[in-house]
């Protein structure tokens, strides 16, 4: 044993290299602990300046003592190869560490060990931790808006037929697959319109008549985004092609509203959709707001739905142009048979981004007094009775939003996955 | 004597301000075979383009079976049926496998049965002998086999006339042979075909004429037996000497 060169560890003292390496690892961590939740130093006796950097010196050290390569322990070798190459890395790595360290624990005392569910009322609220009587109480409003109680089966049930014919969908049996675009483009949506127009607005069959200022809530959000993900997609469609069309009218038409409704923001849309609007509409003519507000989106993500599926078409070579045409393809089939399946793979990626943005977008609906989820919200902290408990309801969002969002963003890799082809 | 099936007149085409075809004048008849060599940029492609209105002439007129090219859509959209065309780049489509890539333009184009194009497409498949390539897409195949559905592609529409663009120019060494085969097999069955290539062992074997282009202009036109022989112009036989 004698020889032991502490700057080069090696293979042949590989169990001593290990035993002290970990001890400095855990030292280092044990230190930034004890500093972070306990208050006690335990380098006190150390310069000041010194003692802030212990537990990172501390890691370093132990790092170093463990990178042997090829040590033969499978565990220790991924850890060298990945996180544990260089003394930088092992520093950035520590780092990490111990910024989980700081933050986690808060984070869980806050959403769970502190936080209270129980009881019905704010002065339930006795820790210091988050408060999720305040989301209990609110659910009902956060979900269905200002929808009265006593009806909002309609609602429930609603999106349940709507889920269920989508659902349908996939067990099609094979011969009906053919249809399966045009059953998602134009049956669902027609569907999906009546049962909302005569279940969830009523007002005939005996039904109460709900007016849409008082829908609201997470079954808004849903409406609004459904509505617009689907009519945007075949108007961003018919946008590009023509912007990219030989014949002058269509191509400037086409240009024209694409860069209009590009260069305004879209709370601006909204406004003008509830104010503008109506001026132009002959006397006597009504236009539900709600109607009015999916419109506005619909034509204001259409235009970017066009730009991102025109970066397909354009990416596209020449090549499949002519073999199409020299096949005596003329314009429609060539594009519905040839270019069109290969262009909408090529901007799966770029579609997802956009609706995911819809999606998000939906709550300045608030502008023109539509109130979904953020919209109930913001009307919810401003509540007397509960006031000061806003953080909890934007968490409470933010983690809906994330849900949504992230599978949406799960799907469409999957549809990646699904249409892949090699060139 | 058997009709013509192709007739230009005096056609004239410009990129911008380069001038590509200048007066070209060319009759093809049925059942002809004919090899368009020359050098890079001297207008072949864009030539043999203009028969099936990939690319618009300005001036002149082209005739292909007794109906004109015009700005009249459903006439080029009827000769672009007749007319099969072969790519350099093979242009197979690669989202559809080698037997939809067969029958979409039967099926679609023509109206025809998906059964019946189907047996068409395995018909066409077998004589460029890669039936058992169908139910595979094109990334899969080789660039030989790429190009031999190609020509199956363009077979399926029964098309009168079938235009090359260089179809080998763009394959390994090892595939040219399996590809000239077909084409040759093709021409065996009596097919117009026009063909732009520098294989000129092609070109003795199955040519009834070839046409030598330089800058936009049809320099010489000859039998093929002539044409190796005895060529006319010295521009014709720098690039002989410079190609065989």
């Amino acid at each position: 044993m004698n020889k032991i060169n502490f700057l080069k560890p090696d293979n042949k003292n590989l169990p001593l290299f290990l035993f002290i390496g970990s001890l400095f690892i855990l030292l280092s961590i044990l230190d930034f602990s004890l500093n972070n939740f306990f208050d006690r130093n335990i380098t006190y006796f150390l310069p000041r300046f010194v003692s802030i950097f212990t537990p990172l010196i501390f890691g370093i050290i132990g790092f170093h003592l463990i990178r042997i390569e090829f040590s033969g322990i499978k565990k220790l070798d991924l850890l060298n190869k990945n996180i544990n190459t260089s003394n930088f890395n092992a520093a950035l790595s520590l780092f990490i560490i111990f910024l989980l360290i700081f933050c986690v624990p808060p984070l869980l005392n806050w959403f769970i060990f502190d936080a209270n569910i129980s009881g019905n009322t704010k002065e339930a609220c006795t820790g210091s931790g988050a408060c999720w009587v305040y989301i209990k109480v609110w659910f009902n409003r956060f979900m269905y808006g200002m929808y009265p109680n006593t009806e909002q089966w309609r609602i429930n049930l609603s999106f349940t037929v709507v889920l269920a014919f989508a659902g349908m969908g996939f067990f099609m049996p094979t011969m009906y697959k053919k249809y399966l675009t045009l059953y998602y483009t134009i049956f669902l949506p027609i569907i999906s319109f009546f049962l909302i127009y005569y279940l969830i607005s009523g007002g005939s069959f005996g039904l109460v008549w709900v007016e849409t200022g008082a829908w609201g809530g997470l079954s808004l959000t849903f409406i609004v985004s459904f509505f617009c993900l689907i009519f945007c997609f075949p108007i961003g469609m018919m946008l590009a092609l023509g912007r990219r069309s030989n014949l002058p009218t269509v191509k400037y038409s086409s240009l024209g509203f694409i860069e209009f409704w590009r260069g305004v923001p879209l709370i601006t849309v909204l406004f003008m959709s509830a104010v503008m609007f109506p001026m132009f509409l002959p006397d006597g003519t009504y236009m539900d707001k709600l109607i009015r507000v999916i419109i506005a989106i619909t034509l204001f993500e259409a235009a970017y739905v066009a730009e991102v599926i025109r970066g397909g078409l354009q990416a596209l070579p020449r090549g499949q142009y002519d073999a199409a045409k020299s096949l005596g393809m003329g314009y429609w089939k060539l594009h519905l048979l040839v270019i069109l399946p290969q262009a909408l793979k090529l901007v799966i990626p770029g579609i997802a981004n956009t609706f995911l943005a819809l999606v998000k977008d939906t709550p300045l609906i608030f502008v023109v007094g539509l109130l979904e989820l953020a919209g109930m919200l913001g009307l919810a902290k401003t509540n007397p009775e509960w006031l000061g408990f806003s953080m909890e309801g934007y968490v409470f969002a933010a983690i809906i939003f994330w849900i949504i969002c992230y599978s949406m963003s799960r799907y469409s890799q999957n549809l990646e996955l699904k249409y892949k082809t090699e060139r | 004597m058997s009709e013509k099936i192709i007739q230009m007149e005096n056609v004239n085409k410009w990129f911008d301000d380069f001038h590509v075809l200048k007066d070209i004048n060319l009759d093809v008849e049925s059942k002809q075979k004919i090899v368009v060599c020359g050098p890079s940029g001297s207008g072949k492609s864009t030539l043999i383009r203009c028969i099936n209105r990939l690319e618009e002439h300005q001036k002149g007129n082209i005739i292909v079976d007794g109906t004109e090219l015009s700005e009249n859509t459903k006439n080029i959209e009827k000769i672009r049926a007749e007319v099969g065309m072969v790519f350099q780049q093979f242009n197979l489509f690669p989202h559809l496998s080698i037997l939809d890539n067969c029958t979409l333009a039967p099926i679609w184009v023509k109206k025809m049965s998906k059964k019946d194009a189907e047996e068409l497409a395995m018909k066409q498949l077998e004589q460029v002998q890669i039936p058992d390539q169908a139910k595979k897409f094109p990334g899969q195949l080789s660039g030989g086999q790429q190009q031999r559905c190609a020509i199956a592609r363009a077979l399926c529409m029964q098309p009168k006339i079938m235009l090359f663009d260089e179809p080998t120019s763009a394959l390994d060494p090892e595939m040219i042979k399996e590809v000239l085969d077909a084409m040759v097999n093709l021409a065996k069955g009596g097919m117009t075909m026009i063909v732009v290539t520098h294989e000129m062992g092609f070109a003795k074997e199955v040519a009834d004429e070839v046409i030598f282009m330089d800058e936009g202009i049809i320099v010489e036109k000859q039998p093929t037996k002539d044409f190796f022989a005895h060529p006319k112009s010295d521009r014709t036989k720098l690039f002989l000497s410079q190609i065989l």
